[in-house]
């Protein structure tokens, strides 16, 4: 992705919104990230997304003050007030439980505040984890090519196609599962849809005149690689992290619900909801907070990521363009059709994989 | 001929991995003190004669060189050793295990499929109508739905109701076909359903956009010009480009299958290959687990050479060589 595509195409648009409102008289000089946060701000969805993971983050972060507040540590079982005659969870808004509480007669609410430290902190740092160790293995095997592009490539693939469950089971049995076994196994199999994508812009950068100018200058790999390659990848590697988080947090929640990743009485919205399954009968909440907070958490960066990506893909405010034609009824809808996809050098936005989940 | 040569060397290569992946994990076993499998086995209170005794009897005590040539041995016979607990062969256990996980698979995948594709054919011919815009909120709430959190909320929302109001055909826990293809049905329905979300999701969204792609392209357009009916221009020029890609994702994500199997099976109690490995692992039965991980390496491999195949008759470009 070539900084100055980006821009000039960002321009051209900008031109074109400050024609259309009239409001700004000449064209300032904007940087990709400024375009980026513009467009960015104006998406209402990602703008709310954001909103939410900023929440879900303080939530996390202030997760003591709330046990001051309620006075119910996570790990403390009250069978009294907790628990009703029959040894069942209470219901939300009972003796001070906002959220009710969990089949042990913990307050489900702190519990589930405590499982969003863990959720976040092992998503944010997998995920940062494989951003750089997918930046790597991608621009070694984009820039040197030959044998190093081959095994480099051949491995990715393979760690793509392994199943994680697997490889966690294996490790769970020979390590015995902890925070740190979980995090190890979520970030090995992060890095290698990031290195993918890498390598294959790589590949395209490294063919461009300036970087031949680089070289002649007497610049070294490494110089090259990190310098003058890497800046131009950073948007789609930002995508692809964003985008990422999710998925490492529903690695977790999976891991930990089988058994094999944050074990009791450490609270992990994963192991909440196994527990829950014997009270189905009778406490529904049991089993739908803690799968509305993984919800709504993966589904606010799901929103920001394609925010993001839309943000930075200038090919985005033309299909908008085409779109708003197409109501004027100035084009049939094939045209715009052709437009979507023809519009803007394919080589500008990558495909970026949608996040799987489990 | 060419495509005997193809399956002759597709097969040579996975019967290298599968190698590779037994090797793995036999050498990550053993990695660990053997003495820590015999003193559970033995009981607490057992003495150290007892505990050598029982190191013996699994044959722990030889060079791990000799054990590894048994294991290859009978690796080689089909034979995958036995449980430590019950002494039963793992390959027959695990072919006991193989019938819920077989139906699991084979209804999910069906069910993706059919539900991936169809929502994105649809999505892709009618860009930005209702139905686009709806399919694609279901996209990314169903891309953001961990696999148990979708079986956990369909048991607690359809499962628990139904069944106090007496609507008991739809049930946990696994039922063969032998026993009324109807009660089957009924058992594996919220699995299918489960197992089939998520990855129903990432397909429409991948068939939508391969779709919009080629529709922009400029043979569509030759063909709409020659005349063709729309049905013809989007399912015989358009669909079959644009399943390619899909076809190749599919290949990728049969790993991830895997680890939804696992789950889906440990949701519902459907007994199975992947619940069965997960629950060795409380008992540390490690060749039950080796043998879970070779068959899933050998299904993987399987599975992949079957989507190349696939993937060589959808387009006429890749050739088999």
């Amino acid at each position: 992705m070539s900084v100055t595509g980006l821009e000039f195409a960002g321009q051209e648009t900008a031109a074109g919104e400050a024609a259309l409102d009239a409001d700004a008289a000449k064209i300032q000089g904007r940087s990709q990230w400024q375009l980026t946060w513009r467009r960015l701000r104006q998406d209402k969805v990602a703008m709310a997304a954001l909103a939410v993971i900023a929440i879900m983050i303080l939530l996390a972060i202030f997760a003591p003050a709330f046990v001051t507040i309620t006075h119910h540590p996570p790990n403390i079982a009250y069978p009294n007030t907790g628990e009703d005659a029959a040894g069942n969870p209470v219901a939300p808004g009972t003796n001070g439980f906002w959220l009710g509480t969990d089949g042990t007669g913990r307050d489900l609410f702190i519990r589930i505040l405590y499982g969003a430290r863990i959720s976040l902190f092992v998503g944010f740092v997998t995920t940062a984890i494989g951003a750089v160790a997918g930046v790597a293995v991608g621009l070694m095997a984009g820039y040197f090519g030959g044998v190093v592009d081959t095994v480099l490539a051949r491995f990715t693939d393979a760690v793509l196609a392994f199943p994680y469950v697997v490889l966690a089971l294996a490790l769970a049995v020979v390590l015995g599962p902890s925070l740190t076994v979980i995090m190890g196994v979520i970030a090995f199999f992060s890095w290698a849809a990031i290195a993918r994508i890498v390598r294959g812009q790589t590949l395209s950068i490294k063919e461009k005149e300036y970087i031949e100018a680089a070289r002649s200058l007497g610049a070294g790999p490494f110089r090259i690689m990190f310098l003058d390659i890497l800046p131009n990848l950073l948007a789609p590697v930002l995508v692809l992290a964003t985008l990422y988080i999710p998925t490492a947090v529903v690695f977790e929640a999976t891991l930990s619900y089988l058994g094999l990743g944050i074990q009791p009485p450490t609270a992990s919205w994963g192991n909440i909801m196994a527990d829950a399954q014997n009270f189905y009968q009778t406490s529904w909440w049991y089993v739908v907070f803690p799968a509305m907070a993984l919800l709504i958490t993966t589904l606010a960066f799901n929103l920001f990521g394609d925010g993001i990506r839309d943000a930075m893909d200038p090919r985005t405010e033309r299909v908008f363009a085409a779109g708003r034609a197409r109501r004027r009824g100035r084009r049939g809808k094939r045209q715009v059709l052709a437009d979507d996809s023809q519009s803007g050098p394919s080589h500008v936005a990558p495909y970026i994989p949608p996040a799987g989940g489990s | 001929m060419a495509i005997i040569g193809f399956l002759i060397r597709r097969i040579l290569t996975g019967i290298v991995v599968v190698w590779l992946v037994a090797t793995g994990a036999f050498f990550l076993f053993f990695a660990r003190p053997v003495s820590t499998v015999a003193r559970q086995l033995a009981g607490h209170a057992a003495t150290p004669q007892v505990i050598n005794e029982v190191i013996r009897n699994l044959g722990l005590n030889q060079p791990i060189m000799v054990q590894y040539w048994h294991f290859i041995d009978g690796l080689l016979h089909g034979n995958l050793g036995f449980s430590y607990f019950t002494q039963e062969p793992v390959d027959t256990m695990l072919k006991q295990d193989l019938p819920p996980t077989v139906s699991l698979v084979i209804g999910g995948i069906v069910l993706w499929l059919i539900a991936g594709l169809t929502v994105g054919i649809i999505s892709a011919t009618r860009p930005r109508s209702l139905f686009d815009r709806f399919s694609n909120v279901a996209v990314l709430i169903g891309l953001s739905m961990p696999v148990f959190v979708i079986g956990e909320l369909l048991i607690l929302v359809v499962f628990v109701p139904l069944n106090q109001h007496g609507f008991t055909w739809i049930a946990t826990g696994y039922s063969g076909p032998s026993q009324g293809l109807g009660t089957w049905m009924g058992h594996m329905i919220l699995p299918w359903i489960t197992l089939a979300a998520v990855q129903a999701a990432v397909y429409t969204r991948l068939t939508r956009g391969q779709l919009l792609d080629t529709l922009g392209e400029d043979y569509i357009r030759t063909a709409r010009a020659k005349g063709l009916s729309e049905r013809r221009v989007i399912f015989k020029h358009g669909v079959r480009a644009a399943l390619t890609p899909v076809v190749s994702q599919l290949g990728v994500d049969v790993g991830q299958l895997l680890g939804g199997v696992v789950v889906v099976e440990a949701v519902f109690g459907l007994g199975g290959l992947g619940q069965v490995s997960v629950q060795a692992i409380d008992t540390d039965n490690l060749p039950v687990i080796i043998g879970f991980v070779i068959v899933a390496a050998a299904f993987v491999v399987v599975a992949n050479i079957i989507v190349d195949l696939v993937y060589a008759l959808l387009d006429p470009r890749v050739r088999i060589a």
